[in-house]
């Protein structure tokens, strides 16, 4: 039973800051390039990632290609390959997916949904985005620079990444690499604190923490995570910096290279992996946690229903984002550290499975019964619950510390975090372009070239990460440039590497579809008008769509519900705007 | 930096106190925190990061001073100086400690002539804040010197474990920077508040907002922030 009430009459609050003055530019270059605008700055912050995000996709299918067919690409040796691993893991979790959901997502959402005139701090704001733009210049920097990028692989374990004559340490790879993310971090800060700032203190009249869209919830949360989060990692890569530069010993043991004695000593290379983990346990859920809020939006509204259990939503984003800070030694099962912190840290992190999984029921429950479009946004939020249960369950293996142990740097576990943390959110991602697209740009993106580019996607990334999973139970390792010989690796293992490499380049070419769709729809595509979806949220309110500086024209927007009144019995539409103070205020609000 | 609030509308609304106001607050629109700024907002966010920054270099510091397997130098006799022919342990550190807690002391009595919109005076205190975190960094240069006269070294030093060179000059070096850029940025607020920007709302030069007072109380939180850092740098590196 829906508890439908009416009539409840409070007066929404006056305004208590002044509307803001916004800098007005001047000049084509202060309008579209140097520009304090958060919709601007986010086209600048998703084109920026995406155009990184091809380079880290041709990596991967160079990779592919000497996994799938061994000894016939010779330019791809053991050296280059470590290479391609590595750009290819930082570039896709980094510059990719944190860019994107946070610099892209995050400036174009924030403000509209919470209606704001734009960030609190503008200013800052644009600097983040050139300051972001800097470190991804210095990281395909290290593709021209004296022996290459570095191949430590993503994680930079030392001693590798700092002795010189190994494919992490050799020459400057090492060196532009922790500049590039010292860079990214500081630049990220700037936006940060512009996010959460103006979800605390920049909203509209009538917009409470409790009537936000989860897009927001989600994008604020791994926001703050991030503030929290990326400093540990800001202060590894300046510590490493000086064990490579400067040759002191943070993580550096007594070491011996080339049958050379090192004046190296008494650092433990496992602190670095304890800094390294508090962020990136974390950087696990804050490239999660958007994704988790912008599918319930796609969800409620393609499907015509309020989210199920909103409040515990919320919260379960919440309670997500504060576990994620003590789980991180899972990653460090077979480290060597203190036994003990394994039995903790399974755990904590086979906790977090709770408020998961109420995520994940609360999904399905808003599903259940709804009005369900197959448009391609709610194509793409069912495709992420399919996979994002398939990887979280494998996760549930990799957290215990007896079935970690021999799955450990086998394929299992690459099969298990490219479909929790690489395929679920990057469908996520699509789902939310072919969401947004019309108002970023007032028109539709095409349906028929959006239906091909989605069921490649979709079935193609099944066809790449499931049979990953056989692969890391027979044994195969992970980061083998080549497996050989070795009697445990049988003929089925090479013929699934094959038959991977194939589907892999054909969900690679598969994109360049959907970024011809982006472009092409600019011009020719179907004309959008202001809220195609007909959905509630702020920002299909707009009076101008794509929405001009300022976003509201002269009078900022009042809320007056939640941002999920679909389908409310009683109703003359479908769907009620937030903005739409209704006589007799009907609503599902506080059924939640 | 920050939207000019409308105390009159703030004031007429009806706020219980205690734990119920912090609810209230929370649950209520537009705002989480009343009467805080959107500036203030903003540099209390950033300090909960720096936070975390030094947090991890203090506790990399332990970890490698507690798991280091030669001896760790005294800090007692490695900071000590001679002076008039007297040995005097930890001396330098003390006054520099001194230095910085007193400066503490005259930002916080910038703000408050800032509130009153003493303009002479504000700036004044300001300048005598910038003058002691300059000398704090004088002393801290000074510091270096010596050590490095001594031999210490990122990667060495006489008389024990390497990592107390790296992570003294990388703890005290990344403070120091703080340092210095607050000494900056008190200079730059400084002139403001003398030429009279905040009464004639004259609008800055790369956002081309308003500047009001406040932004001296948000340039003493980093201050005293930086200071409180400070506090702990002392106790963890040199009285342990």
């Amino acid at each position: 039973m829906v508890d439908v009430r009416s009539g409840i009459g409070e007066a929404v609050p006056p305004a208590e800051v002044e509307d803001v003055e916004l800098y007005h530019p001047h000049s084509w270059w202060t309008r579209y390039v140097f520009s304090q605008d958060a919709k601007v700055i986010a086209i600048q912050y998703a084109t920026t990632a995406i155009a990184i995000g091809m380079v880290a996709l041709v990596l991967s299918w160079l990779m592919r290609l000497q996994l799938g067919f061994p000894d016939t690409f010779t330019f791809i040796d053991a050296d280059r390959y470590y290479q391609f691993i590595t750009m290819h893991g930082m570039i896709m979790v980094i510059y990719l997916l944190t860019a994107l959901f946070l610099g892209g997502f995050g400036n174009y959402l924030i403000p509209l949904m919470v209606g704001a005139r734009d960030m609190v701090f503008p200013y800052a704001n644009m600097l983040s985005y050139w300051i972001y733009l800097l470190a991804v210049l210095v990281l395909a920097a290290s593709f021209f620079a004296p022996g290459g990028p570095t191949g430590a692989g993503w994680t930079l374990y030392p001693p590798q990444a700092i002795l010189s004559n190994t494919p992490g340490g050799r020459d400057w790879g090492i060196i532009l690499m922790l500049s590039s993310l010292v860079i990214f971090i500081i630049g990220f800060t700037m936006g940060g604190l512009n996010y959460v700032v103006t979800v605390l203190q920049g909203r509209a009249r009538g917009m409470t923490l409790m009537r936000m869209p989860l897009t927001v919830w989600g994008i604020i949360t791994a926001t703050v995570m991030a503030l929290l989060a990326f400093p540990a990692l800001f202060v590894a890569c300046v510590m490493m910096l000086f064990d490579r530069l400067l040759g002191t010993s943070f993580f550096m043991p007594a070491i011996a290279e080339m049958g050379e004695q090192l004046q190296y000593g008494g650092g433990s290379p496992i602190l670095f992996q304890h800094l390294f983990w508090f962020f990136g346990h974390p950087e696990v859920y804050i490239v999660a946690l958007p994704a988790f809020g912008i599918v319930s939006d796609l969800i409620s509204t393609h499907a015509r229903k309020n989210i199920f259990g909103y409040r515990m939503m919320v919260w379960a984003i919440v309670v997500i984002g504060a576990l994620s800070f003590v789980v991180w030694a899972h990653h460090m099962y077979v480290s060597g550290m203190n036994p003990y912190f394994g039995f903790f840290f399974a755990t904590t992190t086979l906790i977090i499975a709770v408020p998961t999984a109420i995520k994940v029921y609360n999904w399905v429950l808003t599903l259940w019964r709804g009005d369900i479009h197959l448009t391609l946004p709610m194509l793409f939020a069912l495709a992420f619950i399919v996979t994002f249960v398939n990887g979280g369950l494998t996760g549930l293996f990799l957290g215990n510390v007896v079935v970690d142990v021999p799955l450990s740097d086998t394929m299992f576990v690459v099969a298990h975090f490219h479909m929790v943390m690489g395929v679920a959110p990057i469908l996520v991602i699509f789902g939310a372009i072919y969401h947004w697209y019309p108002k970023v740009t007032g028109r539709m993106l095409n349906e028929a070239l959006g239906q091909l580019h989605f069921w490649i996607t979709f079935l193609g990334a099944y066809a790449i990460f499931f049979p990953m999973h056989y692969l890391g139970l027979a044994g195969v390792p992970r980061r083998y440039h080549d497996l050989g010989d070795a009697s445990f690796v049988t003929d089925s293992v090479h013929s699934l590497n094959a038959f991977i490499s194939v589907a892999a380049l054909i969900v690679g070419a598969a994109q360049i579809v959907f970024l011809f769709n982006l472009a092409w729809s600019l011009r020719h595509g179907r004309e959008a008008g202001g809220n195609p979806w007909r959905a509630t949220t702020l920002e299909w309110q707009t009076p101008e769509t794509p929405p001009p500086h300022g976003n509201w024209g002269k009078e900022l927007p009042v809320v007056y519900r939640w941002a999920y009144d679909y389908s409310v019995p009683g109703a003359p539409e479908d769907f009620i705007p937030q903005n739409q103070p209704a006589p007799g205020r009907v609503t599902h609000e506080a059924a939640s | 930096m920050s939207a000019p609030l409308k105390p009159s509308s703030l004031e007429t609304l009806p706020r219980p106190s205690g734990l119920a106001g912090f609810a209230a607050d929370w649950a209520s629109d537009q705002r989480a925190f009343k009467n805080v700024s959107w500036g203030k907002a903003m540099m209390w966010i950033f300090l909960l990061s720096d936070t975390f920054v030094f947090g991890c270099f203090l506790i990399a510091y332990m970890s490698a001073r507690m798991s280091t397997a030669v001896p760790w130098p005294n800090p007692s006799e490695v900071f000590a100086l001679e002076i008039g022919g007297v040995h005097v342990p930890l001396i330098l550190i003390a006054i520099m400690t001194f230095v910085l807690i007193s400066s503490s002391g005259t930002m916080a009595m910038a703000v408050n002539y800032g509130y009153r919109r003493d303009r002479r005076k504000t700036a004044a205190l300001m300048l005598i804040t910038a003058l002691f975190g300059a000398t704090f960094v004088g002393m801290q240069a000074f510091e270096w010197s010596k050590l490095i006269a001594e031999g210490v070294r990122p990667w060495g030093n006489p008389w024990g474990a390497a990592q107390f060179g790296s992570t003294f000059f990388m703890i005290t070096g990344f403070h120091g920077t703080h340092v210095t850029i607050g000494v900056i940025f008190l200079l730059i607020i400084a002139r403001k508040v003398w030429r009279g920007d905040f009464d004639t709302e004259r609008r800055g030069f790369f956002t081309s907002r308003k500047g009001h007072y406040e932004i001296v109380e948000i340039t003493g939180l980093y201050w005293h922030f930086v200071d409180l850092v400070w506090v702990f740098i002392f106790a963890f590196f040199y009285l342990w």
